[in-house]
């Protein structure tokens, strides 16, 4: 046919041949992982804010230490070089947070070699290690040189009330000159809360808990750009603040309670960034929905088991890393029934 | 009121608004007519024309090879070059008649022309149902009438009507599910179907419902064609038994047991057919041949296709007939941009598609359309580790551990794959769509699912031959 002539049917290069599907969502590892980074920002530059240089130095040597620690074990064993992937930059960060200022650096460095090269690339790499590289890292570090960990900056800065403060009481004076105490452990030994400073002032503590807002903010994001469902960080909060008021009323200390206490142990220690950044590791966490519910649940537990019972005044990191390590057990109890089949069809099958 | 839908899915952009406002065009056969003789799924139909053999367009070339098969028939007139392996869609030679167009077309009766009869005329479908012989159609007829005209399911999948409408029981029958979600991205065949020629569908579906004593019929819609629910809707409103359903517009709505699920809450499963929960599924394009079949006569000799993709220079709405070659078609939709060359052509939506390296293969019985890429969207990306972000789970229809089940495929531990329910797998790609370490989550799953159903089949032989043997010493 004449009019069909000049019209294009052929393809004159090799075409592509693949099994469908022929389209994909545009998400990438890396896009999520650039978002935890985003959303870790403002924790972390209202930590610089409150301790100053320290702070930024402690973060770029520990994400360079991750970076590096991973770039030079692929070159290496000869591995494909995955650090523009970001995870290494957001396992570094974490381990910032969780640092305090005043830490001598070569310690955070060793912790983001730990991380990276222990925990994550000897269990194969990104998606095979079996707890989070950055609370490992932190656990690590803390049993290692405990003093060093536990000491915090004698003086901060304030967004109300000048220089110096303590945080839990709103006074305007170095009260706790030695070591700095972080609200959490005053609070544990009886102080009274002024709920407005631990909400919206800068306290004392690790790096990225400084500020309970800039925490939330990317927490917020996380859940807006779909990375993470406020599941697991919304259960582990409150079922922390239920263990917590349980086990104090159990033991015979109800009157602990008042909403000064339950803010602080919210916002005084490492609560949110643990529920929010560290729970929420996909790696580490329940792909199952269920499984997600019972490890948030058991997290809270825990964690309310350590604050209260325990000899320190934090327990999110042990007690994530116990979570961590239940994983497999709990997706067994929790794996979905397919769709329409009912549960003496899975019965008959297994 | 919020929209009838199913747990889980993805929301790809639609694509639709290329081609959804192209209407249905016919074009005429040009070039070899090539048939394989399995364009469904069952027996190979048995050829009924050999070498030199002069056929009629309308003519029954081969004849059903069995009760889950379907005859095939010529869409031209012309000479018969001889049956002989042809490429298909699949990649895969298979058997063919091949027939040499005269270029004449020649029917043995006019009223099996597509174009028969002109539907400008207002009422040809009443006129068409209100024959004599219509009014006295008894189900046995109407069957017949289908499984003569060589229906199957034109969705894609291409199982003999006739086998999927006769269900054990008719009576158990409570609902005939018109699939009209057409959930695939860039598809607009249905939605064309629907606006142009919905009394058709209805006067099919009425026909349909005659088999079924107990059954209402619904048409489930979704909601991102809002102007073929509204013409729907109002043309319907003369049948009492028949509604049509708005339904969310998610992928895969338009999967049997999400659709059944979305209209009715019943479940299915690989084990378990739509009859066995009252239920017979029923696409748009199917249920028209039905009523052309059962009123006139004709035979399955053309479809609709959709061409479409941003390397197709017009995309559009053809109805093709069966049996001419991707390459011709291209031809008449007008081919691809002139200085675009396409980097990916599928046939089939992008979801579930089959992606050709040649277009020197025949349109068959369940060719949906021809979708060209300039650039291949997939090609950019290399797997990476899974990071266990649950996506897939998220996303699964079938509320399945992809990523769980894709492993276990890999490590060929298909008693895991079986266990975790691999074999519910529809293969509908949701999983590998949202996957963002663009693992390949459907490969690994087919070949995890063709492994352990050998497995199953072995196992499952073996026990028959067990039962056997042992029934055999009792006696």
């Amino acid at each position: 046919m004449s009019h069909t002539e000049n019209v294009k049917t052929h393809t004159t290069r090799n075409i592509h041949v693949s099994t469908s599907p022929h389209i994909r969502h545009e998400v990438t590892t890396k896009r999520i992982m650039t978002d935890v980074v985003i959303a870790l920002t403002p924790a972390c530059l209202m930590g610089i804010y409150t301790f100053g240089y320290q702070a930024l130095l402690v973060l770029l040597v520990t994400v360079a230490t991750c970076l590096l620690t991973e770039l030079i074990y692929q070159k290496l064993m000869k591995l494909p070089v995955t650090i523009s992937d970001m995870s290494a930059v957001v396992t570094g960060m974490i381990i910032t947070v969780n640092m305090p200022a005043t830490i001598p650096l070569w310690m955070p460095a060793i912790g983001g070699v730990f991380a990276i090269l222990v925990v994550k690339q000897l269990f194969g790499g990104l998606g095979h290690n079996i707890i989070n590289p950055a609370l490992a890292a932190r656990c690590f570090l803390l049993i290692s040189f405990a003093a060093a960990m536990t000491t915090f900056p004698d003086t901060i800065r304030t967004l109300f009330d000048g220089d110096v403060v303590d945080a839990v009481t709103g006074a305007t004076s170095a009260v706790d000159a030695v070591t700095g105490a972080t609200p959490l452990a005053e609070v544990k030994a009886g102080a009274d809360v002024n709920i407005f400073n631990m909400i919206f002032n800068t306290h004392n503590g690790c790096i990225g808990e400084a500020y309970p807002p800039a925490i939330l903010l990317g927490g917020l994001y996380l859940i807006v750009k779909r990375v993470i469902s406020i599941r697991i960080p919304g259960i582990y909060i409150l079922s922390t603040l239920g263990f917590v008021c349980l086990i104090q009323l159990i033991s015979g200390h109800g009157d602990m309670i008042n909403p000064g206490y339950l803010v602080a142990q919210v916002c005084g220690g490492g609560l949110l960034l643990g529920a929010f950044f560290m729970a929420t590791d996909y790696v580490t966490c329940p792909i199952t929905h269920g499984g997600q519910v019972i490890f948030a649940l058991l997290l809270g537990l825990l964690t309310a088991i350590f604050r209260v019972l325990g000899g320190s005044a934090e327990g999110v990191s042990y007690a994530i890393i116990i979570g961590n390590l239940l994983v497999p057990l709990i997706e067994k109890v929790t794996m979905p029934r397919p769709f329409g089949v009912s549960r003496k069809g899975m019965k008959k099958k297994a | 009121m919020s929209k009838k839908t199913f747990k889980h899915g993805i929301h790809p952009a639609g694509e639709k608004h290329l081609s959804a406002d192209q209407p249905i065009r016919l074009i005429s056969a040009e070039g070899e007519m090539v048939y394989p003789l399995s364009q469904h799924i069952g027996a190979p139909a048995t050829p009924l024309v050999s070498a030199g053999e002069q056929v009629l367009a309308g003519q029954k070339i081969a004849e059903a090879g069995g009760f889950v098969s379907a005859p095939v028939y010529s869409a031209v007139s012309g000479k018969v070059k001889g049956v002989a392996p042809h490429m298909t869609a699949s990649g895969e030679t298979a058997p063919c008649i091949i027939i040499e167009n005269d270029g004449l077309h020649q029917w043995v009766d006019d009223r099996f022309r597509p174009d028969f009869p002109d539907r400008s005329v207002p009422g040809y479908v009443d006129a068409l149902m209100s024959q004599e012989h219509v009014a006295r159609l008894t189900s046995a007829d109407i069957r017949n009438a289908i499984r003569e005209a060589g229906l199957v399911g034109l969705g894609g999948a291409g199982f003999p009507t006739v086998v999927k409408l006769t269900p054990p029981d008719d009576g158990k029958i409570e609902y005939l599910i018109v699939n009209a979600a057409e959930c695939e991205p860039y598809l607009t065949s249905d939605y064309r179907l629907m606006l142009e020629r919905g009394e058709e569908l209805l006067a099919g579906c009425e026909l349909l419902l005659r088999l079924f004593p107990n059954a209402k019929c619904l048409i489930g819609v979704e909601d991102n064609k809002p102007a073929a629910i509204k013409s729907l809707t109002e043309k319907a409103g003369k049948y009492p038994k028949i509604s049509v359903i708005p339904l969310k517009a998610k992928y895969p709505q338009g999967g049997e047991r999400m659709l059944v699920y979305a209209l009715t809450r019943r479940k299915l499963n690989s084990s378990l057919l739509p009859s066995g929960v009252g239920c017979v599924v029923v696409n748009v394009a199917t249920t028209i041949s039905v009523f052309r079949a059962v009123t006139l006569g004709q035979p399955l000799t053309h479809r609709i296709m959709t061409i479409t993709g941003d390397a197709v220079a017009s995309p559009c709405n053809l109805e093709v007939p069966i049996g001419m070659s991707y390459e011709q078609v291209m031809a008449q939709a007008g081919g691809f941009i002139s200085d675009a060359d396409p980097e990916k052509v599928i046939t089939g939506g992008p979801m579930m598609g089959t992606a050709l390296y040649t277009m020197e293969i025949p349109v068959t019985k369940t060719s949906a359309s021809v979708l060209a890429y300039r650039f291949d969207p997939v090609a950019v990306d290399d797997p990476s580790a899974c990071i266990h972000c649950g996506r897939c789970l998220s996303a699964c229809p079938e509320h399945l551990l992809p990523q769980l089940l894709s492993d276990a495929a890999e490590n060929e531990a298909f008693d895991q794959f079986e266990k975790y329910g691999g074999m519910e797998c529809i293969e509908c790609g949701s999983c590998a769509y949202v996957c963002p370490a663009k693992r390949h989550l459907v490969q690994s799953m087919r070949f995890g699912k063709r492994k352990t159903g050998a497995l199953i089949r072995a196992r499952k032989t073996a026990e028959a031959a067990k039962a056997a043997e042992k029934g055999g010493k009792d006696a």
